[in-house]
């Protein structure tokens, strides 16, 4: 499987920023053929270590090896030219361009006096498709392309150079399970013909599909490097977190109460149809589907964010003004967006002043902003979720994505909500906040809230949901309640019509 | 584990209607230009049949050759989502340096250019500069730069003026001068504006233009040299700008300090209403020419109907609205559809 | 390290509060008759449209917008009074006819920018100039004088409160500073706009009426430019189509010199303040000292520059420190 020399290395790297140290001492070998798993919680260091690899990155002190030889990158350019390819969560292409010169920039091929030979572009990215077994037109633009088809395109960039070592920075994270199983089968194949992968994921059972070797961070030291075989999930998240994890889905028992929100035939023309579905006080109410179902949609036209076309939505017996959020909030709604750094958080603006801006007009009289209300309802949530930081006029974008979230919930549930919509709680959160999020929602239904939980992770619907609301291609087609529910019946449901089913597992 | 779902491929109909789509709605902003070029230029002649006459046609290239040229050097800026606002002024100190240089001499005709060029690329090395090294947005920067040239311009001439009889007359035969009927200005702003048109199309650094101008992150990381692209962008433009101040002297042989004063305006309106999206990545310069001559037809127009000049910039304030807002729902109906068919 | 920044800005802030005050004391030092009562009238006073449309101007930065239409509206302002006074009409009549004007035109702005959803800085280089041009209709090159003596006296650096050197039209600029500052700094209203020029989205999500907030910003835009464009008349005593030419330019230099972002989400109103008083000190001093024209063209366009240069240089000092 692996050669003596490893084709990427990092050797004793530290890189800090500031005063955040966020590697210390790193070392990390990739070997040809292999697909080497990146775990850790957030914050551990993942992210930098990528980026010292790609070369976006220079490491304070240590080295980065390529075939056993220290090399230096000053930009990505660099780390390109050698072969290194990342693919992000979300890719960065050019919208205006086509996908042909977004695999090419930089690198058309050339006819005499350096003019670009179009025709060569198009010849090569067909090809590129063909080996990828894909069918996307070259000429199309980026602009409107799924998340699915532009990790395609990066990939079909990172082969169009020949890339030695593909790194792949949480990939399946807005992925349906068969565009993830393409994405394997492609990652199969690159490994077949000897590139490295470099393979990060919070999702420990594709780690476990995928991968042979892990590399396990935590608070920016490596903790272990290890074959996968003979390992199981909960080693994994010990290495994580240090310590032993109780229950991750710790659920409570609760006393359901009467209906908080009730939806009927809501519609949304192209997006959704015919949606109707209740939520009562002390519920947890899963919205499950798959990706591009229009789960998120149809919590943006509750919550009034989207217009419907059609239908009604009724909060403790009210009905509620559709398309204004302001008349969402002061019946009680609240959404916590599935996008946190967008939509969910102003990133440059402190703590207390993101906590307070969905209470502007609470925080004193007149339109007036009394600080001292401003920072109390700031500090009283940080200790209700045990937010970390370091002071709350600190920026939320120096805090780590589990505490982030903490923020955006901390914000919402400060509003003091009879319904409450999270659309993807945990995504993108290390286990440990993970286990905390569930926990608090748990208590918060058990104080009589009621939520509404979009989510496309499987065990999180089955642990902590009372009953299962699946989604497919804008209806709603199924209702499981919690005994019922199971893999198989959610994934019956979410593939409709009891198609295909099974996962790639 | 993830839902598993089993989607169908995008179809090769829905790829190919895709990029049919998108051709149709670039084609139609050009189409669209010609055609109310065409419906004015009709208009007028009926109106006034000396309208197009052998002089007027004369005059209706000329007048519309500097704006030309400076749309194309506009446009390239645009292109990488910056602007330079520092045209009209740098047109004027090019015109009032050449015309001093010239003054009572007997320097020929590509000396005048060059020099021109020369003065031109200098501002916009400064321009360009401050943009791509310093950070700062364009907007204000090259608002300054507008103040600091022309402050320059006024201060250097002390109310001078050039005139046209102390410019050699291979000067002023270029600017009044024709082949086969053909004057040379017009001529020359399709020569640079043909040979922008083949560099943007077929050329990397060309490319990499609207890649910033499309998404700076996206060019950051395939290791476009953001920073030397935007550089000669401002070099390219300024050194055109400086090179229509040249041609200005050619053309008037009198110069005044505040020459092509507030040109900076028309020349952004020009652009835009061709179908170059202020905020980069997209449009040609043929269709950036087209609405510099568009624009200037229309103010021939005014002129030859006898309307209030007033209107002009009115009417080019109401074009660039116009224009922006239909790139804008055009956009926005775009993505919707590419999505839709992307989804299929 | 974002305390480090903050600090930074925060210093900015006060640093052009200081260069102000050095400034001021180089004048009194260096130039006769600089601190005297007609002058330091008169100083403030040329500022005094400047000023006053710095303020909303300050508020849109900061929401991460921009109105580049401000002196356009002036001049078209000034041009209607100065048409509607030739035909008759009575100043009482005139003026809140041009307000509703100037409200008219920022709504315009205001609707292309929240609903047709296009970048306002393309959005207002269009009604710059189309406001300037409906200004050329409305008066062409004409210049009406003779304005009614009444309202002239308000308006001119000879009439001061009495006790100071404040005109009548810079003490309401003091007055409306310090309810621009009360409602950016201490009202909902303010914190939404620090929202919605740092992350636009978010603020929408956080039930925010974003396109509500900016209609309304546009508004109280185009509304003081009008007011200013009739202070301008009145001061001046004259009413053109190009009244006001290139203010727009002056105004955005003193609030970028002031410390707000170009970007949005960041800045401050004493820094605006600041930096407006800053640039009509100069002005003045630059005049006193018999600086040509055309030099104080050039100082502008620098001063323009540096008002962008200058932050970005110390935040690179900042992070490098």
């Amino acid at each position: 499987m692996s050669q003596s020399v490893p084709v990427l290395a990092l050797k004793g790297v530290n890189k800090s920023f500031g005063a955040v140290r966020a590697l210390r001492d790193v070392s990390l070998e990739l070997f040809a053929g292999e697909a080497h798993a990146l775990a850790g919680e957030n914050g551990a260091g993942k992210s930098t270590l990528i980026k010292a690899l790609a070369g976006v990155h220079r490491p304070d002190s240590g080295q980065v090896l390529l075939d056993g030889e220290p090399v230096v990158f000053h930009g990505p350019g660099d780390a390109r030219d050698v072969g290194i390819a990342v693919i992000y969560q979300e890719p960065t292409l050019f919208p205006d361009l086509s996908i042909a010169e977004n695999i090419f920039m930089g690198r058309q091929p050339r006819r005499p006096l350096r003019r670009i030979d179009h025709k060569a572009v198009r010849a090569q990215v067909a090809g590129l498709m063909t080996r990828l077994g894909v069918d996307l037109d070259p000429d199309r633009p980026a602009r409107g392309l799924s998340i699915a088809d532009q990790q395609i395109v990066e990939i079909a960039k990172a082969l169009s150079f020949d890339a030695r070592v593909l790194i792949m920075d949480e990939p399946t994270a807005a992925l349906t399970g068969s565009e993830t199983a393409r994405l394997f089968a492609v990652v199969e194949a690159l490994r077949a013909e000897g590139a490295a992968v470099l393979f990060i994921s919070h999702r420990l059972e594709e780690i476990f599909e995928l991968c042979q070797r892990v590399t396990t961070l935590r608070d920016g030291r490596r903790v272990a490097s290890e074959p996968l075989a003979g390992l199981t999930q909960d080693d994994l998240v010990r290495r994580m977190v240090g310590r032993d994890l109780e229950e991750l889905y710790p659920k409570q028992r609760t006393r359901v109460g009467e209906t908080a929100l009730s939806v009927r035939r809501l519609t949304r023309e192209g997006v959704f149809r015919d949606v109707s579905f209740d939520v009562r006080r002390g519920e947890i109410v899963a919205l499950a589907g798959l990706v591009g179902a229009g789960r998120s949609e149809v919590a943006q036209a509750v919550f009034g964010v989207d217009r419907a076309d059609a239908g009604e939505v009724r909060v403790g017996g009210t009905a509620l003004r559709p398309g204004s959020p302001t008349a969402a909030m002061a019946a009680g709604l609240a959404l916590v967006p599935e996008d946190r750094r967008q939509r969910g958080l102003v990133m440059e603006m402190s703590i207390e002043r993101n906590i307070g801006l969905t209470g502007l007009d609470r925080l004193g009289r007149a339109g007036m902003i009394k600080r001292a209300l401003e920072r109390g309802r700031a500090s009283d949530w940080a200790v209700r979720l045990q937010l970390k930081y370091g002071s709350l006029g600190d920026h939320v974008g120096v805090l780590s994505g589990g505490n982030q979230q903490k923020v955006v919930l901390a914000k919402w549930l400060a509003t003091e909500p009879a319904v409450l919509i999270v659309d993807e709680p945990t995504r993108g959160i290390d286990v440990g906040t993970k286990a905390e999020v569930h926990r608090l929602l748990s208590s918060l239904a058990a104080d009589g809230l009621a939520v509404l939980m979009i989510s496309s992770d499987l065990p999180e619907v089955l642990g902590m949901a009372d009953r299962v609301l699946v989604m497919h291609e804008g209806r709603l087609v199924a209702e499981i309640p919690r005994a019922e529910a199971t893999e198989e019946s959610v994934m019956a449901a979410a593939t409709g019509l009891g198609g295909k089913g099974r996962s790639a597992a | 584990m993830t839902v598993t779902v089993e989607k169908p491929a995008a179809s090769a109909e829905g790829a190919r209607s895709a990029r049919s789509l998108v051709d149709a709605v670039f084609r139609a902003r050009e189409i669209s230009i010609a055609g109310a070029l065409a419906l004015l230029v009709l208009f007028t002649w009926v109106a006034e049949p000396r309208f197009l006459n052998d002089q007027g046609v004369k005059d209706l290239l000329l007048n519309a050759a500097i704006l030309v040229l400076l749309a194309v050097g506009q446009s390239v800026v645009v292109i990488t989502r910056n602007i330079d606002l520092s045209v009209g002024s740098v047109v004027g100190l090019s015109a009032f340096a050449c015309g001093k240089f010239v003054s009572g001499t007997d320097h020929g005709v590509l000396t005048v250019l060059l020099l021109g060029v020369l003065v031109g690329a200098v501002c916009g090395a400064v321009s360009g500069s401050l943009v791509s090294f310093g950070k700062v947005p364009a907007l204000v920067v090259t608002l300054g730069m507008l103040y600091i040239i022309q402050g320059l311009d006024y201060w250097w001439a002390q109310g001078e003026q050039i005139n046209a009889a102390d410019v050699p007359q291979s000067v002023l035969d270029l600017g009044s001068g024709s082949v086969l009927g053909i004057p040379y200005l017009p001529l020359i702003s399709v020569l640079v504006l043909a040979g922008t048109a083949y560099f943007l199309r077929m050329y990397a650094s060309g490319r990499e233009l609207y890649a910033i101008g499309s998404s700076p992150e996206a060019a950051r990381l395939a290791g476009v040299p953001i920073r030397r692209r935007v550089l000669g962008a401002y070099l390219f433009s300024g050194a055109v700008s400086g090179f229509a101040g040249a041609l200005w002297l050619a053309r008037f042989g009198t110069v005044v300090a505040d020459n092509a004063h507030g040109w900076e305006l028309t020349v952004v309106s020009a652009v835009v209403v061709g179908g170059v999206a202020i905020v980069g990545g997209t449009g040609t310069v043929w269709g950036a020419a087209l609405g510099a001559l568009l624009l200037t037809t229309i103010v021939s127009a005014l002129a030859v109907l006898k309307v209030d000049s007033f209107w002009a910039d009115a009417i080019a304030g109401a074009l660039l609205l116009a224009a922006i807002s239909v790139d804008r729902i055009v956009n926005v109906r775009m993505t919707r559809a590419l999505r839709k068919r992307s989804a299929r | 390290m974002n305390r480090a920044l903050n600090r930074v800005l925060l210093r900015w802030d006060t640093a052009v509060g200081v260069l102000l005050v050095a400034v001021f004391l180089t004048g009194l030092g260096t130039t006769d008759g600089f601190a005297s009562h007609d002058n330091l009238a008169f100083a403030f006073n040329d500022i005094a449209e400047v000023a006053l449309m710095a303020l909303p101007m300050t508020l849109l930065v900061v929401a991460g917008q921009v109105d580049l239409s401000v002196a356009s509206m002036l001049g078209l302002s000034s041009a209607l009074t100065g048409e509607l006074w030739e035909r008759g009409w009575a100043f009482e009549t005139i003026v809140p006819v041009v307000l509703l004007v100037g409200v008219a035109g920022g709504l315009l702005n205001g609707w292309l920018v929240t609903r047709v959803g296009l970048p306002s800085l393309a959005v207002t280089i269009g009604t710059l100039a189309l406001y300037r041009g409906l200004a050329s209709v409305v008066l062409g090159s004409n210049a009406i004088t003779d304005f009614p003596e009444t309202y002239a006296k308000w308006a001119v650096d000879t009439t001061t409160v009495p006790g100071t050197f404040l005109t009548y039209p810079v003490a309401l600029f003091i007055v409306l500073a310090v309810v621009a500052a009360v409602v950016l700094h201490c009202t909902g209203l303010g914190r939404s706009l620090f929202a919605i020029g740092a992350q636009e989205d978010a603020a929408y999500f956080a039930g925010i009426r974003v396109k509500r907030v900016k209609l309304l910003l546009f508004v109280v835009a185009g509304l003081v430019s009008a007011f200013a464009g009739v202070v301008f008349t009145l001061r001046y005593g004259s009413a053109r189509a190009d009244n006001g030419q290139g203010f727009e330019m002056l105004v955005i230099a003193a609030v970028l010199l002031g410390g707000v972002d170009f970007d949005g989400g960041k800045g401050t109103l004493f820094g605006a303040v600041a930096g407006v008083l800053l640039i009509g000190v100069l002005k003045n001093l630059l005049t006193l000292n018999d600086v040509a024209n055309e030099v104080q063209v050039i100082v502008t366009g620098l001063l323009l520059v540096a008002s962008v240069l200058t932050p970005r240089m110390a935040k690179r000092l900042a992070v490098d420190g």
